[in-house]
C-alpha cells in the first residue's frame, strides 16, 4: 500500500513513472511531485501509469488539477500505459475527453 | 432472494486516509471469499475507498477524532456494504431499516465528494445515501456467478450528466 514514483528529465521533457497505489494516503506524495513541475513554464510532463495497481477518484483530481496547472502555464501533460482498469476509471468520468492519453505504450516496453 | 444477511462483519476504524487501504484489503478480502470476478473485487475496493475517503475529507472538523464506521452483510447472492460516518456503534437492522432511495437534497450535500460519489454509483448495483445520523453510504454488489457476460457494456462512457 504505498506509491513510487520515479521521475527522469530528458530534453525538457519530464517523465514520470508511477508505481503502486494512489489514493488519499499516497496523493500527497504524487501532488508535492507533480504541482511544482506543473507550475514550470512550457513544461512537458509524461507520466506512466502502467504499474499502477490501484487507484480512485483522488488520483483523477489529481490529474485534473495537474491538467488545468500545465495549461495555464502553456504546458502538455499526457498519461500513458494505462492499465485497463485505471483506463476504465477516465472512461466512465469522461476524462479520457480531456486528457491527453497515449496507451500504445504499454509498461512492458520499458 | 434472502432478506437476512449469513454473516456480519463490522471494523470501525480512525478517519484518517492511513486506514482508507486498511479497508479497501479488507473488503476485497470478505468479496473474493464470496466468490466476486476479479473487475467486480476491484469495482467494490474503488467503492469502498471512495466512500471511506469521503468521510476523511468532509465528516470530519480537524480538531475532532473522528471515526469511520463499516459493515459487511455477505447474503447469498450479494454483498452490502455501510460506510458510517458518526454516531454509535450501529444495529445493522436497524440501519438497514432507515435507509430509503437517494433523495436530492442528501446527494446535494454529498456532491462536494465529486467525482467519488459519481464512481461509487457508477461501480455499485445499488447506493443508498442517507444524511439522518452523520452520512451513511449503503451500496451493493450482487454476486453474478452463473450469469454469462452481462457487464458487456462496462467499458462504454457514463452518459453526460
Amino acid at each position: 500500500m504505498n506509491l513510487q514514483i520515479s521521475h527522469e528529465e530528458t530534453n525538457k521533457v519530464h517523465y514520470l513513472t508511477l508505481s503502486g497505489e494512489v489514493d488519499a494516503y499516497t496523493a500527497p506524495k504524487l501532488k508535492e511531485m507533480l504541482v511544482p513541475l506543473t507550475e514550470e513554464k512550457n513544461t512537458q510532463i509524461v507520466i506512466d501509469l502502467s504499474n499502477i495497481d490501484y487507484m480512485d477518484s483522488t488520483g483523477l483530481g489529481i490529474f485534473v488539477g495537474a491538467l488545468k496547472s500545465t495549461k495555464k502555464n502553456d504546458g502538455t501533460l499526457k498519461l500513458r500505459g494505462m492499465t485497463e482498469r485505471v483506463k476504465r476509471l477516465f472512461e466512465i468520468t469522461g476524462l479520457t475527453e480531456v486528457m491527453d492519453i497515449d496507451n500504445e505504450v504499454k509498461g512492458e516496453a520499458r | 432472494m434472502s432478506n437476512k444477511a449469513s454473516d456480519f462483519i463490522e471494523m470501525t476504524v480512525p478517519a484518517k486516509t492511513d486506514y482508507v487501504g486498511v479497508v479497501r484489503l479488507t473488503i476485497s478480502g470478505i468479496a473474493n471469499r464470496m466468490g466476486f470476478a476479479f473487475d467486480e473485487i476491484e469495482d467494490i475496493k474503488i467503492a469502498v475507498s471512495e466512500a471511506c475517503t469521503n468521510v476523511v475529507n468532509h465528516a470530519y472538523t480537524d480538531s475532532e477524532k473522528g471515526q469511520i464506521r463499516i459493515g459487511c452483510g455477505v447474503y447469498d447472492n450479494r454483498l452490502e456494504i455501510m460506510v458510517v460516518d458518526h454516531g454509535k456503534s450501529f444495529d445493522y437492522d436497524d440501519v438497514n431499516k432507515s435507509l430509503g432511495p437517494v433523495e436530492g437534497k442528501s446527494v446535494e450535500q454529498l456532491n462536494e465528494g465529486g467525482l467519488g460519489l459519481f464512481l461509487i454509483e457508477s461501480l455499485m448495483d445499488k447506493v443508498e445515501i442517507s444524511g439522518e445520523a452523520g452520512v451513511i453510504v449503503m451500496m451493493t454488489k450482487y454476486l453474478h456467478r452463473d450469469e454469462v457476460e452481462e457487464n458487456v457494456d462496462r467499458t462504454s462512457p457514463a452518459p453526460t450528466q
